[in-house]
């Protein structure tokens, strides 16, 4: 699906990504980790095409990403931002709808398609219920749980999540991240940002590992989640081990001794 | 519970745009003959109705019993004004709206950015050197050629510091209008006997307007409330935030920089033809936003209409009610701040826009 040479970006002097190669394929799951400031949302942001690298080539499809019309890449990326805050009273349902966007014409009227998608995807995403309520009025976790499925209706063959659990309660994450996974059955591509390390290790099936800017892990969840790359990336003490329950890798963490104060 | 079941009322309101649409049109149009018949000398509803068809479709049979004066009071004097006024009233209500949906702040009017400021100090320049290089337009041409610098100033200020983000654009606006306004004190001070004059422009009116303004506010007015509506969908997703509304298709850059401009220019228009007028561009799309919800197809033709109803209202009760006439600016604030400072504190309680 993407295929990245070599990418780099700075803003302004101050180089955010360097020396970035990376590929990404249809039909995978795959979780974006590393710490605060390592360059993730940019990645995410050269991806959507909201901004253009200064340095390499993005491949997307075959074809260089920004050979793409911004309406092209609409109905075949989306995006949910980490930053979702929605200045104007629209109603959830509005919004979702704002999601068919990229499908409806100019001065067209959303069609019979776009009603029911919309209604299907606040059923999947249990916004039901929520159709009329203004968003200005919803907790931090509703307003999330709306634009991810804006993001749903949008219906395209890749999604770009920028840490799109960071509000959200356990229950509400994992159906999320299931919902996400179901597309990624029926042949999408989810790219997640996630701070949680349990999460993407349950969902991930590939995980890219940043620091500073640059990958320095990449390739399948169970290689790349280490103690050894935990401790390098993170600076944390962890264990990793499989979790029969989970099904997954699971990490626990230990205090940092001596940082009581 | 009560208040869900009010706000759920307010969002089927939503749904009732075309009508308000249709009843604000019929309510706009017999306002304006109303306003026409109004005044010192007492015309006929029916015979301003009379007049207006036949100068439109050229029959002047059916005007021929009329009295002459009425006839001039009609055609020359009080139509160009009450078109004028609902022209202006319509262009900055629209003009507020797509301001306040490019800045992301429900605050903001057309004169945030320092238009209002700029063409203040254009009109003073002109009325303190006492040019008439261009006759009755001097005047108009110098304020419009101050807002369009000033617009040009703050997105070029805007520009070097990144991204035309709301914070930036509010700022750079704010820096500008600082100086401009020194600028217009500075002219006053220069000025004067002829400081008067500059103090009654500032406050507006719509006194003594002719057909060459009805004819520049029209299509300033028309072309923008045109291109605000074609993007008027587009403009809806800025209140995403820019990666959301770049992720849907749409520049955010694009789309502000186009608009802005256009708002922009529909503002500076009606600045240039009328002097300040205040709140109008504020309280508009507030009351509007209300009826209608924030989708910008709905607001901005809605707006276009209310706007020009109520200024038009606002202008023939001072025209036609009151003993002496009040410069419109000082009437909109008077009466517009105390209602926005009604609707601000019921936006406080519910955050309903």
């Amino acid at each position: 699906m993407y295929e990245l040479k070599n990418v780099a970006y700075a803003y302004g002097s101050k180089a955010v990504l360097s020396d970035v190669c990376l590929r990404f394929d249809s039909g995978c799951f795959y979780g974006v980790i590393g710490p605060n400031g390592s360059g993730k949302t940019t990645l995410l942001d050269l991806l959507a095409g909201h901004r253009r690298a200064s340095q390499g080539t993005i491949a997307f499809k075959k074809k260089k990403l920004h050979d793409y019309s911004r309406q092209a890449l609409a109905r075949l990326i989306s995006l949910v931002p980490q930053q979702f805050a929605i200045t104007f009273p629209y109603t959830c349902k509005e919004i979702v709808m704002m999601g068919r966007h990229p499908h409806i014409p100019r001065f067209a009227r959303p069609g019979v398609e776009d009603y029911s998608i919309v209604e299907k995807v606040l059923e999947q995403t249990r916004l039901n219920g929520f159709e009329n309520r203004l968003v200005s009025q919803l907790s931090g976790g509703e307003g999330q749980r709306v634009v991810f499925a804006r993001c749903l209706a949008q219906q395209t063959q890749v999604l770009l999540l920028d840490e799109a659990t960071s509000n959200l309660d356990m229950h509400h994450s994992l159906d999320l991240l299931d919902l996400a996974a179901g597309r990624v059955k029926q042949g999408a591509t989810v790219i997640a940002v996630l701070q949680d390390i349990n999460l993407a290790a349950m969902y991930c099936q590939q995980l890219v590992c940043m620091k500073d800017g640059q990958v320095l892990a990449c390739g399948p969840s169970a290689d790349v989640l280490t103690a050894q790359m935990l401790k390098t990336v993170f600076n944390v003490q962890a264990r990793v081990e499989y979790n029969h329950f989970s099904q997954s890798r699971q990490i626990v963490f230990q205090r940092r001794a001596g940082h009581e104060n | 519970m009560g208040r869900t079941k009010f706000y759920s009322v307010a969002v089927m309101l939503r749904q009732a745009s075309a009508f308000l649409l249709v009843l604000l049109a019929g309510v706009l149009l017999l306002e304006i003959i109303f306003a026409t018949a109004s005044g010192y000398l007492n015309i006929k509803f029916w015979d301003v109705a009379r007049i207006v068809f036949a100068k439109l479709f050229g029959i002047n049979d059916s005007i021929g019993h009329l009295d002459e004066v009425a006839l001039a009071a009609v055609w020359e004097v009080r139509l160009p004004r009450v078109l004028t006024a609902a022209l202006v009233g319509s262009g900055l209500a629209v003009s507020g709206a797509v301001f306040q949906a490019i800045l992301l702040n429900p605050l903001a009017d057309p004169y945030t950015l320092g238009i209002s400021a700029g063409a203040a100090f254009g009109a003073s320049l002109a009325l303190v050197f006492n040019t008439a290089l261009i006759g009755i337009w001097t005047v108009p041409i110098f304020a419009f050629g101050g807002a369009a610098a000033t617009l040009a100033a703050v997105i070029y200020l805007t520009a070097s510091s990144g991204d035309y983000t709301s914070g930036n654009l509010i700022l750079s606006g704010i820096i500008v209008a600082a100086i401009l306004s020194a600028g217009v004190s500075l002219l006053k001070f220069l000025a004067d006997e002829q400081v008067s004059i500059i103090i009654f422009w500032l406050m507006g009116s719509f006194a003594s307007k002719t057909w060459g303004e009805v004819v520049l506010a029209a299509t300033a007015v028309i072309f923008g409330v045109a291109v605000c509506f074609f993007f008027s969908r587009d403009l809806n997703l800025l209140a995403l935030g820019g990666r959301a509304a770049g992720s849907l298709g749409v520049s955010p850059r694009r789309i502000s920089l186009v608009l802005l401009i256009t708002a922009s220019l529909v503002a500076s228009v009606c600045v240039s033809v009328s002097g300040i007028i205040g709140f109008v561009g504020l309280l508009i799309p507030h009351i509007v936003r209300f009826l209608t919800g924030p989708d910008n197809r709905r607001l901005i033709p809605v707006s276009a209409l209310l706007g020009a109803c109520l200024l038009l209202f606002a202008d023939t009760v001072i025209r036609t009610a009151l003993p002496n006439e009040i410069p419109i600016g000082v009437v909109t604030a008077l009466i517009g701040g105390p209602v926005f400072c009604y609707i601000y504190r019921k936006r406080q309680a519910g955050s309903l826009g």
